[in-house]
């Protein structure tokens, strides 16, 4: 993202694209760490975080303002988590945000209806139901052979529909939950809210089992590109069910954690969210036709938007241009990548001649 | 003895009886009929009236768009251009631009809208679905944040007026001459010209379009520029419609009408479907809305009726090549995976 990263991307590329094995390990480690999209993200964002601070200090330094850093984003972070996984096997989760709106009703519905059921079972209630909104996107992609991009626009459709003629008028006030559940949407733990802990142990789960876990990996493979998996006798539809049923959950549970923080859902809770997800995946530095990127680029590009969200009225830029502001990030996102590839198969080409 | 190609089709009746557009029309036919013999009020002509004035947007949107689908690419900006032709006439008419004048401008902002697109696409080679997932966003910032949450509503009567006059006292409103022509114009320039034959060749192959003298790049440019231009036109008739131009007109438009292309028989992957196909679509989706809504049911119903209608629609091509495959055993080569539209590539 910033100019001065080139000179340390041209310096250190050929050797670690072509013998990465042969630079010494904590060389190697220090040049991917430099050359990571995630690093360029972190910078922006913090750059953004100073902006916003030093024309109001108190958009950091205020208790409020802290939590509220965090908190906001957690539901973007989870929905990106999702969403990254579906994209890396090159395909795309259109239904989160009607997920997230059903789960989100279908959870001020069980303190309603069913007051004496513990926190706990509700929050376990509306994960099952998101994972099994997210386990018919993966049947009907996996054994439709249909584009996940058509499939999941049909769901968004219909499960939207679902939670409007189930939620109608009605809506869910905060009066509506127990107080303990509420208290989660503020409650901090060592200064940490505890939304944000959830989002955050969320991400590193998944983030770990993608870097290490053979089935992580294999998505991967699937994304780079599915006939070779096939070929390779990866067990491809199993790998998309599952990660569409990871999505699902994880839209559910945003869905949880939206009714907590907000205390009030409608029925049009989460609509139009869905392109926001996608959007902080690609910022996120998440090839969108699959095989690369990792959840840990999706999550910063989801606090990089919302934070960037938070900062423009601070800045002096009226809120109605944040849209606009996000839609050049995004354009700019995707040129950056297609510039940085370009450039690194030149380089590839370049020093295999010149060996 | 060498046979024609001819000699290995089927009949022209058969391959007349047995298309997409066939089934749908039927379908659409058997339901305004069923509509009209159990709906009451669905057979007056205001009805049908209604039913165009409201689809008129979806209906010409859907033209380009089935154009864009065909090549393998995808435009979600669609219902963000429409959203900034309205505000861009609403904000000119306030600041005392003639309203013509206005409208023109708001054209070819939906024009550069496209070249921007179709640019970053064809020329930068970026995916589709992902520029016009950042335009969407773009194009509506800028229409929300010239207009903020005002609304412009003083428009001229006579303009107002004209977007929802009749063409003569048929009940059939105005908007539907301007489509017409369109309709025609792109039927012709997709079905009977050179550049339509290359459209279809991109999204079977861009490689094999390229290799036999297609000019992908600008074909594709110029059918973002088709899609912006005429996402323009359908925000000016939405602004006039309503008589209101605000900053969040026809959001999620662009799903609608992707539900509406994909209905219609275009194949995501591309390089398949019938303009025909999409109209009719279109029009389905039009009419059960309609008569629904006749019937005291609400548009959540519908909602989930369209998705319904969306995911049968392309897992019906599916099942029905499982079929053969039960009772033949499927030999491994004839189901090629290919991405999805404005996927990679």
């Amino acid at each position: 993202m910033t100019p001065t990263d080139t000179t340390t991307h041209e310096e250190a590329a050929p050797e670690v694209l072509l013998h990465p094995s042969r630079m010494p390990r904590g060389r190697r480690w220090l040049t991917t760490l430099l050359r990571s999209r995630e690093l360029s993200i972190l910078f922006v964002l913090l750059l953004v975080i100073a902006v916003a601070t030093i024309k109001t200090p108190s958009f950091l330094f205020s208790s409020n303002s802290w939590r509220d850093l965090l908190l906001t984003p957690s539901i973007l972070i989870l929905l990106a988590v999702g969403q990254a996984v579906v994209i890396i096997t090159r395909n795309v989760d259109l239904s989160v945000g009607s997920v997230l709106g059903l789960t989100a009703y279908l959870t001020g519905r069980m303190f309603i209806d069913h007051p004496n059921l513990p926190i706990v079972a509700v929050v376990l209630i509306g994960v099952l139901a998101g994972a099994a909104l997210g386990l018919v996107n993966g049947l009907l992609v996996g054994f439709g052979r249909v584009p996940a991009l058509v499939i999941t626009l049909g769901t968004l459709y219909i499960y939207r529909g679902i939670v409007l003629t189930w939620a109608g008028s009605d809506r869910i006030n905060a009066s509506d939950l127990p107080r303990d559940f509420l208290a989660l949407g503020t409650k901090q733990v060592l200064g940490f809210p505890v939304l944000f802990l959830v989002a955050f142990a969320v991400l590193v789960a998944v983030g770990y089992h993608l870097h290490t876990a053979r089935s992580g990996r294999e998505l991967y493979a699937i994304g780079s590109d599915p006939d070779a998996a096939v070929l390779y006798g990866l067990r491809v539809r199993r790998r998309l069910i599952a990660a569409f049923v990871l999505s699902g959950a994880l839209a559910g549970l945003a869905g949880v954690v939206y009714t907590a923080r907000y205390g009030t859902v409608s029925s049009d809770a989460g609509s139009g969210i869905e392109l926001q997800a996608v959007a902080a995946v690609v910022v996120g530095g998440v090839a969108i036709f699959g095989g690369s990127g990792t959840v840990w680029g999706a999550a910063l590009g989801a606090v990089l938007l919302v934070t960037i969200n938070r900062a423009l009225p601070i800045v002096g830029i009226p809120d109605f241009w944040q849209q606009a502001l996000v839609g050049v990030l995004i354009l700019s996102a995707i040129v950056l990548d297609r510039i940085l590839s370009v450039r690194r198969a030149r380089q590839l080409i370049e020093s295999r001649d010149d060996a | 003895m060498s046979r024609t190609y001819a000699d290995y089709t089927h009949p022209w009746w058969r391959r007349l009886v047995v298309s997409r557009e066939a089934v749908m029309l039927a379908l659409l036919v058997g339901l305004v009929v069923w509509a009209v013999g159990n709906i009451v009020f669905f057979g007056t002509t205001l009805t049908m009236t209604f039913l165009l004035l409201d689809t008129a947007p979806v209906l010409l949107i859907a033209l380009p768009m089935t154009m864009v689908i065909i090549t393998g690419e995808i435009d979600l900006s669609v219902a963000s251009v429409v959203g900034l032709s309205s505000v861009l006439l609403g904000d000119l008419t306030r600041s005392g631009m003639p309203i013509a004048l206005a409208a023109v401008l708001a054209l070819l902002a939906g024009l550069a809208c496209g070249a921007l697109n179709g640019y970053l696409v064809a020329y930068v080679g970026l995916p589709s679905l992902a520029v016009t997932i950042g335009t969407l966003a773009l194009f509506r910032g800028l229409a929300v944040g010239l207009l903020g949450t005002t609304a412009v509503t003083d428009f001229p009567k006579e303009w107002t007026s004209l977007a929802t006059s009749q063409v003569g006292s048929t009940g059939v409103p105005l908007i539907t001459v301007p489509f017409l022509v369109l309709a025609g114009a792109f039927a012709l320039l997709l079905h009977f010209s050179s550049f339509g034959r290359g459209v279809y060749d991109i999204g079977l192959s861009k490689q094999a379009a390229l290799f036999s003298g297609v000019d992908v790049r600008r074909t594709v440019l110029v059918l973002f520029l088709l899609t912006g231009v005429v996402s323009a036109f359908a925000g000016v008739y939405f602004t006039l419609r309503f008589g209101s131009a605000r900053g969040d007109n026809a959001t999620g438009l662009e799903l609608q009408v992707v539900a509406a292309v994909l209905l219609g028989g275009v194949s995501i992957f591309g390089g398949r479907g019938r303009l025909l196909g999409v109209v009719l679509g279109v029009l389905l989706i039009g009419t059960i809305s309609s008569a629904l809504r006749l019937q005291g049911v609400t548009v959540n119903v519908i909602n989930i009726i369209i998705g319904a209608l969306l995911i049968a629609s392309v897992m019906s091509t599916s099942v029905l090549a499982w079929l053969p495959g039960l009772t033949r055993r499927k030999s491994p080569g004839t189901s090629p995976q290919k991405t999805p539209s404005g996927v990679g590539s």
